[in-house]
């Protein structure tokens, strides 16, 4: 007993010895796993694109970068990409300034903060199909809320996700409603854990409500803010499971998103080469987004 | 003594009971959501395990996208499905050739001859037989008699395109939606782009165009019908917002009375009762059902007829029960039972005498007697091809494509394949 925890305590003590053990031990199977739900699907996806297949048998039609030259200047592809550029400029610069701002208020010791917070943050819980199937209906021209107010002030029933110029900012609002609580919450946290002896101190010192909401609450939370923009931008990459209920990426092809494209043009259609090659471009999207953001960014968080 | 004896003889039952029916297990994979039917099936799975000891016949349902996404990693592995549900077609064509459709010419021969010929011929590939039809079906434009009667008009004096334009423009004069349709999920409105190419082009349209005769796909047929269906949609025929509009919410649109006309299949009877706001649509003696109508300078005939045909295709390696089983589900006194029942239109030639539900009948009547038989164009041509004519469909009504244009589009998708 005592010799083993001698020995151990020295072992501990060479670095490189008990330290290979380790990785001899514990790699292996991480390793293992990454390799083959990771690293491997992303290989086998990045090696499709190259081939025009159907998912029947294998692939075995080679046609080199056609798939990626097909995306160049396609219209809907283009369509998405734009979609989904939009989906982060609407979501830096309105949604994330609302959490923010609805945080200031609901992160305060009132009466029903906490009811407030939890109603805000409802739509985040909601799945993703059942936000998209209730603003189905919320749109709906026929029996909708929407249409219902337009009618109430006499106007023509309209037919918002039926018309290509409207289609997509009503799936920009659902986008909003459905995660700035969950942005909400982030700064909440974040707004928790400052210091409030600085506040006070400010306070003291003769600090208006906007001067110490710009020189100490906002640098404060500097890093939850980062953060926060790094999920909203990765989240609009991958945004899907709302645009197939709500919308089918209709009408002609106006409120897709990458992934939806890919959903409608690579898998429905069969055509998984092609698919593929919409899913590495997507890939390299949030690659050079992620690592870039987090190396020029996040550095000191 | 004798409790240890009966329990000794139990267990052997028991042991005896797992090992016959382990033997072979025949798995039919479908999407049918209508359950009595279903149940009408597992009805026969059980009658065929009975007459075949030691056969067991799995049969699952999967949901409609959810088959279509799995099936080909599915059919790839061992554990594949013996029995697929299919809609022929395209997809059918490519299971074919990358090898995981048994060629069931030989089991099938001395049968075949008990079933449509349309539909058997529908699954066979480069003459050789991989699947055996059950279900059969038409397009057409189902009215309501009542709508129609209040706006004056006479579905069966509806012959030409002219006529039909004419009956449309005076049913919206009367206020009423001339035509409900689910164009947001595009499919539907294809049906107006495929009637159309038939009625100008004739029988030998697609199969033409698919082999790059006469222009291909950019040929006139398909370039009038878009200008043709353009002519229609510019009138303003449809519901307002049709362009979001889901199969099932017009299919409810029918069934409550908000719009005269629907081209549709034969499902419609059901869906437009189930999809009501009352549950109950429209009652069965107010609906009438107006073939397609021809197009002046038109080759095709009234007789050609546009539908789906549906059918089992029988996967590499099954167990040859599986074609039996086939047979056994083929007999003329089930798919009488079907008929009998309505669940769908059975292709085992004879049972349409069954058939209770008179426009049902009159459909089965129209498809014993059609000159051509086309299966839906979105099947037929395979998905990749298909979803490009169901999304040119919708494009060209609302007038954001060009007839040249989409005609050019659908070309460009198949040379792609």
């Amino acid at each position: 007993m005592a010799t083993t925890l001698a020995s151990s305590v020295e072992t501990s003590r060479r670095p490189g010895g008990r330290g290979w053990l380790t990785i001899l031990i514990f790699l292996p199977p991480a390793l293992l796993l990454f390799t083959i739900f990771v690293a491997m699907p992303m290989g086998e996806a990045a090696w499709y694109s190259f081939y025009n297949w159907n998912g029947y048998g294998r692939p075995e039609n080679f046609i080199g970068l056609k798939n990626y030259a097909s995306l160049i200047g396609n219209h809907a592809f283009t369509q998405a990409l734009l979609n989904n550029f939009l989906i982060i400029a609407v979501s830096l610069a309105i949604q994330l300034p609302l959490a923010l701002g609805v945080a200031l208020i609901v992160s305060k010791k009132i009466r029903g903060a906490v009811a407030f917070r939890m109603i805000f943050f409802l739509p985040y819980i909601l799945a993703d199909v059942a936000a998209g199937l209730i603003w189905r209906f919320v749109y709906d021209g026929d029996y909708g809320l929407v249409s219902g107010m337009t009618s109430l002030i006499g106007a023509q029933p309209v037919f918002l996700l039926a018309d290509k110029n409207w289609a997509f900012s009503a799936v920009l609002v659902v986008i909003v409603w459905k995660y700035f609580g969950f942005h909400m919450m982030l700064y909440v946290a974040g707004l928790q854990s400052l210091d409030k002896a600085l506040l006070e101190a400010a306070e003291i010192d003769g600090a208006n409500a906007v001067q110490r909401f710009r020189h100490i609450t906002l640098p404060l939370l500097g890093p939850m803010i980062r953060l926060s923009i790094f999920f909203s931008v990765v989240g609009a990459l991958q945004l899907f499971d709302m645009i197939v209920p709500l919308t089918g990426g209709g009408p002609f092809d106006t409120t897709n998103t990458m992934v939806s494209y890919l959903y409608f043009f690579g898998i429905t259609r069969m055509r998984v080469g092609f698919g593929s090659a919409v899913g590495v471009v997507l890939f390299l999207f949030c690659v050079t987004f992620a690592l870039g953001y987090r190396r020029f960014f996040m550095r000191d968080d | 003594m004798i409790f240890r004896k009966l329990a000794l003889a139990s267990l052997g039952a028991a042991l005896g009971a797992t090992v016959a029916f382990a033997d072979t297990t025949i798995r039919v994979l479908h999407v049918n959501d209508n359950t009595a039917a279903v149940d009408l099936w597992n009805k026969i799975a059980r009658d065929f395990e009975a007459q075949n000891k030691g056969v067991k016949v799995d049969i699952q349902y999967l949901e409609n996208e959810a088959f279509k996404a799995k099936l080909p990693t599915l059919l790839q592995s061992e554990e594949r499905p013996s029995i697929i549900y299919s809609w022929g077609g395209g997809v059918m064509r490519a299971q074919a050739k990358a090898g995981f459709l048994d060629d069931i010419t030989a089991e099938a021969a001395p049968w075949a001859n008990t079933l449509s010929a349309t539909a058997a011929k529908a699954f066979q590939v480069d003459g050789k037989t991989v699947g055996i039809p059950f279900e059969t079906g038409e397009v057409g434009f189902f009215y309501n008699k009542k709508l129609m009667d209040k706006a004056g008009v006479k579905a069966e004096d509806i012959k030409s395109w002219d006529d039909f334009l004419a009956a449309v423009k005076k049913i919206k004069a009367a206020g009423i939606t001339p035509l409900v349709v689910g164009a947001g999920e595009k499919w539907p409105i294809h049906f107006y782009y495929s009637y159309l190419v038939m009625r100008i082009g004739g029988a030998s349209a697609l199969a033409d165009a698919a082999a790059g005769k006469n222009g291909g796909f950019k040929g006139a047929p398909f370039v009038e019908a878009g200008v043709r269906l353009r002519e229609l949609a510019a009138l303003e025929p449809f519901q307002a917002g049709y362009i979001g509009t889901t199969h099932t919410q017009a299919e409810g649109m029918f069934g409550d009375g908000k719009g005269a006309m629907e081209l549709m299949g034969e499902w419609l009877l059901d869906s437009q009762a189930s999809n009501a706001a009352d549950g109950k649509g429209q009652p069965i003696d107010n609906i009438g059902l107006l073939s397609f109508p021809l197009v002046p300078g038109g080759k095709g005939v009234a007789t050609d007829i546009l539908g789906g045909i549906n059918g089992w295709l029988v996967t590499k390696n099954a167990p040859k029960e599986a074609t039996a089983f086939l047979k056994f589900f083929s007999q003329d006194k089930y798919q009488r039972q079907v008929a009998a029942k309505g669940y769908y239109i059975p292709v085992v030639s004879g049972t349409e005498t069954a058939i209770q539900n008179p426009v049902v009948k009159q459909i089965a009547n129209q498809l014993a007697a059609s000159t051509y038989h086309q299966n839906f164009f979105d099947q037929d041509l395979g998905p990749s091809v298909g979803r490009v004519v169901n999304d040119i469909s919708a494009a060209v009504a609302a007038g954001e494509m060009k007839p040249e244009a989409a005609a050019a589009a659908i070309q460009d998708a198949w040379d792609q394949q």
